[in-house]
């Protein structure tokens, strides 16, 4: 048996269900019992960088935003560096650089605070123009799916950008790119994620 | 020295496809057009990172953690347990665990549940802890009922309970159900069966483990989970090309 291969299998993905807030937002689902939920300060207080706020709704095939769906984000810092051991250089103290997002359970609505990632270098040389990657589970959604989110005013840098640079059709990769709005003098950028119709959001297989 | 590499790519034939058409809610939540392949870089092979600060032993014991002073849950009283290990079967140390589930009468604890089986007073449902540095991880709780829900007109899930595990890189990132040995209602139901291969299916039941049991006290059942595994960069590309 010396030449079996001995890997093991991933464990299958199952949907995260109409209750997913009992687990990951129990304080959204009526009821308070952690000391500290975890997800709700993505950048913390010490972050450097532009600190801007991010809105959307996750619409499905019918056209219908979904009200139960539950995001996560992940990104850099203002100086495009992660907070994780892999990645060269510091981050400032609480800036952890990922995020829990839920919905307004009533409009499926959903936004979050954070800081504007800066660009990240990649070990081929290369540059990732700024982006925050999301994770969207729902009822429904029987693998989570994985996106990106790209900033309108990085026009030169998303035109450089190798994930962008990927997708073959001008018109898809519009879909990652959040609309810059201003409200009460705070920078506010629109990201709608569409999971079907002629405007489906690009998902990738990571 | 063998430096880590790109995570083994998910094998889309294991999981359960985006269109299921007998798991109703599906038809409109799956995405259409073809995923974009992504090879991993930075953003793919980090992912957030969690310690004990961040949560409380008692989180663990789902019996407890939401009880009354001298009260606790009612139902079946369960240990699950086992490891988070890697494709590579290496154990995945201080990863987070998080857990939620049904009480006992197939009732959870939230504002959109209407299922007219009672709520327990001393039951919230929620639990969350830490893999030790073994991978190894465990929750006290009771076994989850059963409950109908509108899919067909009479569609019973099995008794489950839902995980969320993050791995070490957010390409591992992952929410599943884990079922439980011996239940009839597994092979009926449309979520379960959204896996097209029953050896997939097989790895999301949980197995009695009467070792593991506290003799007169807590039952237990095992339920290992394993995440995506990387290779090690035998050869690098040179950025500047060959």
């Amino acid at each position: 048996m010396t030449q079996q291969l001995d890997y093991l299998k991933e464990t299958p993905s199952q949907t995260a269900g109409p209750y997913v807030h009992i687990g990951l937002a129990p304080g959204a689902a009526g009821f308070d019992i952690y000391r500290q939920e975890l997800g709700w300060d993505i950048a913390g207080p010490n972050a450097k960088g532009e600190r801007i706020r991010v809105e959307g709704v996750v619409i499905d095939g019918m056209g219908s935003p979904i009200k139960d769906v539950m995001l996560e984000t992940w990104q850099a810092n203002s100086e495009g560096l992660y907070a994780h051991p892999e990645h060269a250089g510091e981050v400032e103290d609480g800036f952890r650089g990922w995020g829990r997002v839920i919905t307004d359970f009533d409009t499926g609505e959903w936004g979050f605070d954070t800081v504007k990632p800066g660009p990240v270098k990649l070990p081929d040389g290369k540059v990732s123009a700024p982006h925050i990657s999301l994770w969207i589970v729902a009822r429904g959604i029987n693998v989570g799916l994985q996106t990106r989110l790209y900033f309108e005013d990085e026009a030169e840098a998303n035109a450089a950008d190798p994930v962008i640079n990927l997708i073959e059709w001008e018109k898809r990769r519009q879909t990652l790119i959040a609309r810059k709005t201003e409200r009460d003098g705070k920078t506010v950028y629109r990201f709608e994620i569409k999971l079907q119709g002629p405007d489906e959001t690009v998902f990738f297989d990571i | 020295m063998l430096k880590p590499g790109p995570f083994y790519q998910r094998d889309r034939e294991w999981h359960p496809p985006a269109h299921t058409p007998n798991y109703k809610t599906s038809v409109s939540r799956s995405p259409q057009y073809s995923m974009i392949s992504l090879e991993n870089n930075v953003s793919e092979i980090t992912g957030p990172t969690f310690g004990h600060n961040d949560i409380d032993p008692l989180d663990k014991d789902l019996i407890y953690n939401y009880a009354k002073a001298g009260e606790s849950a009612i139902g079946e009283r369960i240990i699950l347990h086992g490891r988070v290990l890697d494709e590579n079967a290496k154990p995945i140390p201080n990863t987070l665990v998080e857990i939620w589930q049904a009480n006992a009468g197939g009732r959870y604890r939230h504002k959109k549940d209407t299922y007219l089986a009672p709520i327990d007073p001393n039951f919230g449902g929620c639990g969350r802890t830490l893999t030790d540095e073994n991978g190894y991880y465990y929750f006290r709780t009771v076994k989850p009922g059963a409950y109908p829900w509108r899919n067909w007109v009479n569609n019973w899930r099995p008794a489950h309970i839902h995980m969320s595990i993050f791995g070490t890189a957010f390409c591992q990132r992952l929410i599943t159900q884990c079922y439980f040995e011996g239940d009839p209602l597994i092979a009926k139901c449309p979520i379960v069966n959204t896996i097209p291969d029953p050896a997939a299916i097989e790895q999301l039941v949980a197995k009695l483990d009467l070792n593991a049991t506290i003799p007169l006290d807590t039952i237990a059942y095992k339920f290992d989970i394993v995440l995506r595994g990387r290779r090690s960069t035998l050869f690098e590309n040179r950025p500047e090309g060959n």
